[in-house]
């Protein structure tokens, strides 16, 4: 009658990993189609604030970045804790937001210049001296089409 | 197998972002010639919105809290005190005859100190956003049924099966009803 005695296994069975690839790769496609790679390491402070009106930046390939706000804890002793603009990625003065311009629409396809926007994204401590200087070297340079980026929240937040 | 896979996922996850921009899209001013007279508008049809080096508000001479600029710049843009040519069917104000004739006419001007926080410049540009929108809704949700947002949002959505041309114009429409007319005032 020892054939219909179960043979007991003292141990689980080790679970199958046979399919731990699909379920990376799945991941990593998820991943590959829902991100896009990070273009600039900020080199000053970012808090944006916040507000609820606000619209979405379509087609990230016609945004241009404008960055501004203290310096990051790190580069505050080489160049001081004053606000500054950030282009690509390097700090910049207000006279190169021009030349800057001009080198990003050169680089996009002629049809695509006037969908050109500018993404300011400046820190909410920011002092608004610095954010006219952009606007008005913005301006000299024809693009007009800006967007000031925000979180979105309740704008009670930005006086914390 | 899953090694590589797994080498690969982190790396992406290392050097990618998922966070999609917002927020609130304005057009500048083109630069001007230094001999152009500015547009004669009408004391009444400018709402004044300025902000101090404290962040502290004054609407129209008065000190006000940040909460109270929606409304009263929606009291000012929905006035309507004009007749004839210039009355505003839509508007349903309380027509004071000190504040603006019509939507269409009517300017907010925001002015800031080169002191002011960013913060404080971008929760006044919201409220003042917030007061064209409330009011572009209103309008939406009397004529068409739907909110504004509704309708822009339609239009976008490539599976809207209604006319897309009749939905342009009547967002066209209603964008000319109540034009944003926000002008920031620069000191140089």
């Amino acid at each position: 009658m020892s054939k219909f005695t179960k043979k007991k296994s003292s141990e689980l069975p080790a679970i199958s990993t046979a399919s731990l690839p699909d379920i990376v790769f799945m991941l990593l496609f998820f991943f590959m189609v829902a991100t896009v790679m990070r273009e600039n390491t900020l080199k000053v402070q970012n808090q944006l604030p916040f507000a609820d009106q606000v619209e979405k930046l379509e087609k990230k390939d016609l945004v241009m970045y404008i960055f501004a706000g203290k310096p990051s804890a790190r580069y505050q002793s080489s160049v001081g804790s004053e606000a500054r603009i950030q282009l690509n990625d390097n700090f910049a003065s207000v006279s190169e937001i021009q030349a800057f311009i001009y080198a990003e629409r050169e680089a996009k396809r002629e049809e695509l210049v006037p969908f050109l926007t500018t993404a300011l994204k400046v820190d909410k401590e920011t002092n608004m001296g610095l954010v006219s200087d952009i606007k008005k070297e913005l301006r000299k340079a024809e693009a007009l089409k800006i967007n000031y980026t925000t979180r979105t929240g309740d704008v009670s937040q930005n006086f914390e | 197998m899953a090694d590589i896979a797994f080498l690969l996922l982190i790396f992406f996850l290392v050097t990618t972002t998922m966070e999609s921009d917002s927020g609130i899209s304005r057009k500048l001013p083109p630069m001007q010639e230094e001999n152009v007279e500015p547009p004669i508008i009408k004391e009444r049809n400018i709402f004044k919105v300025i902000v101090n080096a404290n962040d502290e508000l004054l609407v129209e001479d008065e000190l006000m809290e940040l909460k109270d600029v929606r409304q009263a710049a929606i009291d000012f843009l929905d006035n309507g005190a004009g007749v004839g040519p210039d009355a505003c069917d839509y508007c349903q104000g309380a027509k004071d005859p000190n504040s603006s004739v019509n939507p269409k006419i009517a300017v907010i001007m925001l002015s800031n100190d080169r002191g002011t926080t960013y913060g404080t410049y971008i929760a006044v540009q919201n409220e003042l956003v917030a007061a064209y929108n409330v009011l572009r809704d209103r309008t939406a949700q009397q004529k068409y049924g739907k909110s504004f947002k509704q309708m822009e949002a339609d239009y976008s959505d490539v599976t809207y099966p209604g006319n897309k041309e009749t939905l342009e114009a009547q967002i066209e429409e209603i964008r000319d009803m109540w034009p944003q007319k926000l002008s920031e005032a620069d000191k140089g």
